[in-house]
């Protein structure tokens, strides 16, 4: 942003930091005194704005939820429910902080700070708006990276520590998937990196905003791919595996409660907010819409697609069956993984031919996007197909229907093995009638 | 390096989201995979069949609501049939109607818990339990209508039932029966054709009809297996031989067929009610039953109570669950001598053990939700 903006102009909140800075300056403070207000000032708003988002998408996803399951969902508590969220944070603040007998007390207690922490950090590197970022590193999507992966270790110190069963099952299935689902998320990220040429967040932006294109439409897979490791990320369904209630009760935080399971349960909406703020800066324009950023303050729009990507992940909360663990880790390994290769392969030529041409960006970009939507689209089915996904094969079968009491129509699915040879099945059923 | 690795023991219950009440597996697990499973039973024990040889036959009756809780009427029926069977009463036309649009009914409610219950346990975060829960409550109001209770319902009656339907109820079940149709199409398409919940329980938890039998399992659990075997066909009670209805069959007797099966099942209810609406005659709805007079040493509390003649009698129909037999012996006093239930539930649940060994934690789950018990049934 090159032209001075005054204090009030809310388009960019970063206009009235950077007065209080000049400010602060003119007072002739040493310099690490506005550099330390300015990094005070970003910490406390974006504290702030995640508890606030959370709160408010509590109450967003159970409503929204309830909608979606002919039920009214939560409404006493304020109007419309609305203080639903602050009642139940009070609750879990209010509770005895109970540590089992056997747990590992240190780790115990370390994990949901371990978990939390990271999770904050993440949006220090996130372009709320054109100056509205905190830590603007160079190796911004490296940081990210490196910063969300800390959530495994700190997973598996939770279910290590609190010796339980569940909780041990849980971490191990976290530690599995994590493992996995990184290995997709960095190689997506790294598509839009070699179009960007940078690994700065605010530069990426900076790219859409020139070309006016977000780079969504130049990788319709690279999206596909991070969303659905996103989802394993923060434990949203269909890959709720780590804390699947209907089979290990809550997975590695079963033993938690009170403040420390709020922990978990914050960092938990937190990275998905982390989650939803990386695809839309890096693949729908952060700040910027198509010019609409000079009319419409940057921060709003950024927030307004943050909240829409973050709906998809209540959305499929609220449709969507649990996979299995060895389903979902085949899903990342055998077709995930050599999509996304491609696709960085495909992305690395396409970037280098548009570099080696020099054809102007008007006629690069679409043919890039056009190239990529049919590879995505081609690849996608063709490789489902090849695994054995193909639409006539997964097809659910239906019922006979007979009336021919006592017959037997058993044709034994491949691969399932034949049972111990026991009575006849006719001698068998003529003994249960009562006919023989 | 070798690392040392030893089975893991889990309780999965009896405090468990999906053990369905309070029903405890212990596995012995080696990583994910299950290599051995026991099934504890009794913790919802209410020594039921001790209980009722100290009450009169009728006061029995509501014993059998609260065994398999989920489908009340088809307890009372069976429990009552046999006591009909044990004293030779024939229970008019229009009772043996009103029976089996009740049984019909349930047997949709039923399946609705347990295709939403088993989705839940696939990992669907209670959505089709709920729009389960939406068609389940309109039957409950007919429920409602007909006796004045919706789960524990007492309505039939030894040699009929306990009143008749009220004017407004064939028009609200005809109304239902235009609706439902409507949702089942919805659910199909929704669950049936579910790459999820294809992935989740196709080939899992298979039980070849040979199994199966060797099991004694029955109901919807059997039919999966492709064994065409329905109570209702192979030994008609009620007013079931006068309707026209098929059996559905799976054909590979995996989880996956259950829910199949049991999808299918509904349909059928909705063609049963169908006819058995338009079918049904008018009349009386309760049998004479012979006169009782008080016998020297009564206990005070049964003076008028029935008394079957010394004998013994096992009725059997198909409840939702599978075959739910009562076996009844009278000394000819005003309490049943021995008072049995063959419950389908525990039953079927014997065959557990034999599905899970060799899956993983999550495909058990799954497999103990397409069984579909219910505890109360399973430890009477």
């Amino acid at each position: 942003m090159t032209f001075l903006a005054p204090w009030y102009d809310l388009r960019d909140l970063g206009n009235a930091v950077q007065a209080l800075l000049d400010r602060i300056r003119d007072w002739g403070a040493p310099d690490w005194v506005p550099y330390a207000v300015s990094s005070l000032i970003g910490a406390v708003g974006i504290l702030l704005w995640v508890v606030l988002s959370v709160l408010a998408f509590i109450w967003i996803e159970r409503r929204v939820v309830a909608l979606m399951q002919n039920r009214i969902g939560p409404n006493r508590v304020g109007p419309a429910g609305l203080l639903q969220p602050v009642a139940d944070a009070l609750k879990l603040l209010l509770k005895e902080p109970i540590t089992p007998r056997d747990a590992d007390r240190i780790l115990f207690w370390m994990a949901p700070i371990v978990i939390f922490i990271p999770t904050l950090v993440i949006f220090a590197v996130i372009p709320f708006g054109g100056r509205m970022v905190l830590a603007d590193l160079n190796v911004g999507v490296l940081f990210l990276i490196a910063i969300a992966t800390i959530n495994t270790p700190a997973v598996f110190l939770a279910g290590w520590s609190s010796n339980n069963k569940y909780a041990l099952l849980g971490a191990m299935r976290t530690i599995a998937m994590l493992i996995s689902y990184e290995v997709v998320q960095v190689l997506a990220l790294l598509a839009v990196v070699l179009f960007a040429g940078s690994m700065r967040l605010g530069d990426i932006v900076a790219w859409q905003q020139h070309y006016n294109v977000w780079i969504v439409f130049l990788q319709p897979l690279g999206i596909l791919a991070y969303i659905i490791s996103g989802a394993v990320e923060i434990n949203r369904s269909p890959t709720d595996i780590s804390e699947a209630e209907s089979e290990i009760v809550a997975g590695y935080h079963t033993e938690y409660g009170g403040i420390k399971f709020g922990f978990f349960y914050q960092a938990e909406y937190m990275a998905g907010f982390a989650i939803a703020a990386i695809i839309t800066t890096l693949y729908l324009g952060g700040y910027t819409a198509w010019g609409l950023e000079k009319w419409v303050p940057g921060w709003a729009l950024f927030l307004g697609k943050l909240y829409a990507v973050f709906f998809i992940y209540i959305w499929s909360r609220g449709t969507l069956p649990r996979l299995r663990i060895d389903q979902l880790m085949s899903f990342a390994w055998k077709f995930l993984l050599p999509l996304s290769l491609v696709n960085v392969a495909l992305v690395g030529a396409e970037v280098l031919v548009w570099d080696e041409t020099g054809v102007s960006a008007n006629v690069a970009l679409p043919i890039i996007g056009a190239v990529n939507l049919v590879f995505c689209l081609v690849a996608v089915v063709a490789w489902a197909r090849l695994l054995g996904h193909g639409a006539g094969r997964q097809r659910g079968r239906r019922a006979l229907l007979t009336k021919e009491v006592g017959v037997i129509h058993f044709e034994p699915a491949e691969g399932a093995s034949p049972g111990p040879a026991g009575i006849p099945a006719a001698q068998a059923l003529r003994r249960r009638s009562g006919q023989a | 390096m070798t690392l040392k690795s030893e089975p893991f023991v889990v309780n999965l219950g009896p405090q468990h989201p999906s053990t369905h009440g309070v029903f405890r597996l212990r596995l012995t697990l080696d990583g994910e995979r299950i290599i051995d499973a026991d099934m504890v039973m009794g913790y919802l024990h209410r020594s039921m069949e001790k209980l009722a040889e100290e009450r009169t036959y009728t006061q029995n009756i509501p014993f059998t609501d609260r065994t398999d809780y989920l489908a009340a009427m088809t307890g009372n029926l069976a429990y009552v049939m046999a006591v009909e069977k044990l004293m030779g009463i024939e229970p008019p036309e229009r009772a043996l109607w009103l029976r089996t649009i009740m049984s019909e009914l349930q047997r949709f409610a039923s399946h609705c818990m347990a295709i939403g219950i088993f989705a839940n346990d696939c990992g669907a975060w209670q959505t089709p339990v709920m729009h389960m829960f939406r068609d389940r409550e309109k039957i409950l109001d007919l429920f409602e209508m007909a006796c004045g209770a919706r789960l524990t319902l007492n309505y039939m009656r030894i040699g009929g039932v306990s009143r008749d339907i009220p004017p407004e109820f064939i028009p609200a079940a005809r109304k239902l029966m235009q609706d439902l149709p409507r949702r089942l199409a919805e659910y199909e398409s929704l669950l049936l054709d579910n790459e999820i919940i294809v992935a989740r329980s196709r080939g899992i938890g298979v039980l070849t009809p040979e199994e199966a039998m060797a099991y004694s399992v029955s109901g919807p659990l059997l039919r999966a297996s492709g064994v065409a075997w329905d109570i209702r066909t192979a030994d008609p009670y009620a007013a079931y031989d006068k309707v026209d209805f098929d059996i559905a069959v799976g054909t590979s007797g995996d989880v996956y067929d259950r829910f199949v099966v049991r999808l299918a099942e509904m349909r059928q209810s909705l063609r049963i009610l169908e006819q058995a609406l338009d079918m049904m005659p008018s009349g009386p709805i309760h049998a004479r039953l012979p006169t009782a007079t008080a016998q020297p040493g009564d206990a005070p509390v049964a003076p008028l109570a029935l008394r079957p003649p010394v004998g013994e009698a096992y009725a059997r129909i198909e409840s939702p669950r599978g075959e739910l037999g009562f076996y009844l012996v009278s000394d000819g006093g005003p309490a049943p001598f021995r008072f049995h239930i063959r419950s389908p539930s525990f039953i079927n649940l014997s065959a557990l053990k034999k599905m899970t060994v060799g899956v993983t934690v999550a495909d058990a789950i799954v497999i103990l939700g397409s069984v579909d018990i219910v505890v109360g049934e399973v430890d009477r």
